[in-house]
């Protein structure tokens, strides 16, 4: 299974980003190798519908999940279209918040967690 | 000749010099409220109730003094023959408002992220993409003696003031025999973005409403600067000039921007203003003080043009 995380920074102790589409870097980690990759988000400067592009890199990058803070309505529903599960309210380091949901801390969401967000 | 009427401070008088000016001069002009967000010249120009829908209906709004007729105004957004289309991608990575998404085998449109470019339909090569109209707004017109008012009245809720700018602005009229149309002016949206940019463009000359204070100097600097960039001639009108402290006067002088009116504060024009009635009406000296404001105008666009 493969997982990504929103991550303010490039390294496992970098804190969650609690903002899906203008996030600073993704971290994408591996279920079954344990690994983590780590990689600018180059969506978070766009004009509009960030949330939307994200979302549809996440299904070019085939990710299975979402590790983040909030996701907005147009990123929901790309990532639901896509059949991509969506965590929430993820805090803390990132490699906490992977240990937390191998753990089965987390919940998914069925639906957007915050407005949509025009900057 | 077009004289765009803006301010980058909100609430400086835009609509009072618009208006004023509009019912001041002697020949027939267009006045085009391109404020779509909150239009409110039609305020000062005492026109008809609105009619119901059921109203309208039975036709009477046919062009009578002082009645409005509307008309719905749509962009293109795109929709997608879901059995043409390859899920190839290369429209959504055209948009760069990400209001396409690709996923594995379809598409998702998001009209509310859509800006109406039409360039998706444009790069599909397999001609999968239709358009159909989204309304965001109004077109709104109203007659007065003297003033043909055209606004445009932006659906709440909806970001894409522009291209209901544009609209609007695509009604002014030339008149027969391809002479000169008749005055046209333009009441701006405030601020120094987009929407203000799309109102004063291709104008012949801008007036900038401020007034005497700190906030309406500082936004008069960013609107002077915006309008530079566009090589716009321009002429401020300083209002409720004998109040506040600032450096307004001594900012156009460095800048070497014309002063072309000062209204001062007075209880007479506001208390007219309350009851939404104009300026000229308030006092009858500003008819006067209009015309020749439009004549310094002319005069200043005829040495522009001399010395391009």
């Amino acid at each position: 299974m493969k997982i990504c995380i929103t991550s303010q920074g490039e390294e496992r102790a970098s804190n969650v980003d609690p903002r899906f589409g203008r996030c600073a870097h993704f971290c994408f980690y591996d279920t079954e190798s344990s690994e983590y990759r780590f990689e600018p988000n180059e969506f978070a400067t766009g004009v509009g519908g960030v949330g939307v592009q994200t979302s549809q890199y996440m299904a070019e990058q085939e990710v299975d999940a979402v590790l983040t803070g909030q996701v907005g309505p147009n990123a929901f529903k790309t990532l639901n279209a896509a059949g991509i599960e969506v965590y929430p309210n993820a805090e803390g380091t990132v490699e906490s918040a992977v240990q937390a949901f191998l753990a089965g801390e987390f919940e998914k969401t069925s639906g957007a967690t915050g407005p949509a967000r025009h900057s | 000749m077009t004289i765009s009427v803006a301010s980058g401070k909100g609430g400086t008088g835009k609509t009072t010099v618009a208006v004023g000016l509009a019912l001041a001069l002697e020949q027939q002009v267009q006045l085009l409220d391109c404020d779509v967000e909150e239009p409110n010249s039609h305020l000062f120009l005492q026109l008809e109730p609105e009619l119901s829908a059921e109203q309208d209906s039975k036709g009477q709004s046919e062009a009578k003094a002082g009645v409005r007729s509307s008309e719905d105004f749509s962009i293109l957004v795109p929709r997608i023959d879901q059995d043409k289309c390859t899920a190839c991608g290369l429209c959504s990575a055209f948009c760069e408002y990400g209001a396409l998404a690709r996923l594995k085998d379809k598409l998702l449109v998001f009209d509310n992220l859509c800006h109406g470019c039409g360039g998706c339909k444009i790069v599909c090569p397999e001609g999968a993409i239709t358009e159909a109209p989204r309304p965001i707004g109004k077109l709104v017109s109203a007659a007065v003696p003297g003033v043909d008012l055209l606004y445009g009245d932006l659906n709440s809720g909806e970001v894409l003031a522009p291209p209901l700018i544009r609209a609007v602005k695509r009604h002014i009229g030339a008149a027969p025999g391809g002479t000169e149309g008749p005055p046209v002016i333009i009441d701006s949206p405030p601020g120094t973005t987009c929407p203000m940019v799309t109102a004063v463009k291709d104008s012949d000359f801008s007036i900038l409403v401020t007034e005497n204070t700190p906030f309406g100097l500082h936004d008069l600097e960013l609107a002077v600067e915006v309008l530079n960039d566009l090589d716009m001639p321009m002429g401020v009108v300083i209002n409720r000039s004998d109040i506040g402290r600032s450096d307004v006067e001594e900012f156009c002088r460095k800048k070497n921007l014309p002063v072309l009116m000062r209204i001062p504060y007075s209880r007479e024009i506001a208390e007219f203003y309350a009851r939404g009635e104009s300026i000229v009406a308030a006092d009858p000296d500003f008819r006067r003080r209009f015309q020749e404001m439009y004549i310094r105008i002319e005069e200043l666009v005829a040495e522009r043009r001399a010395v391009k």
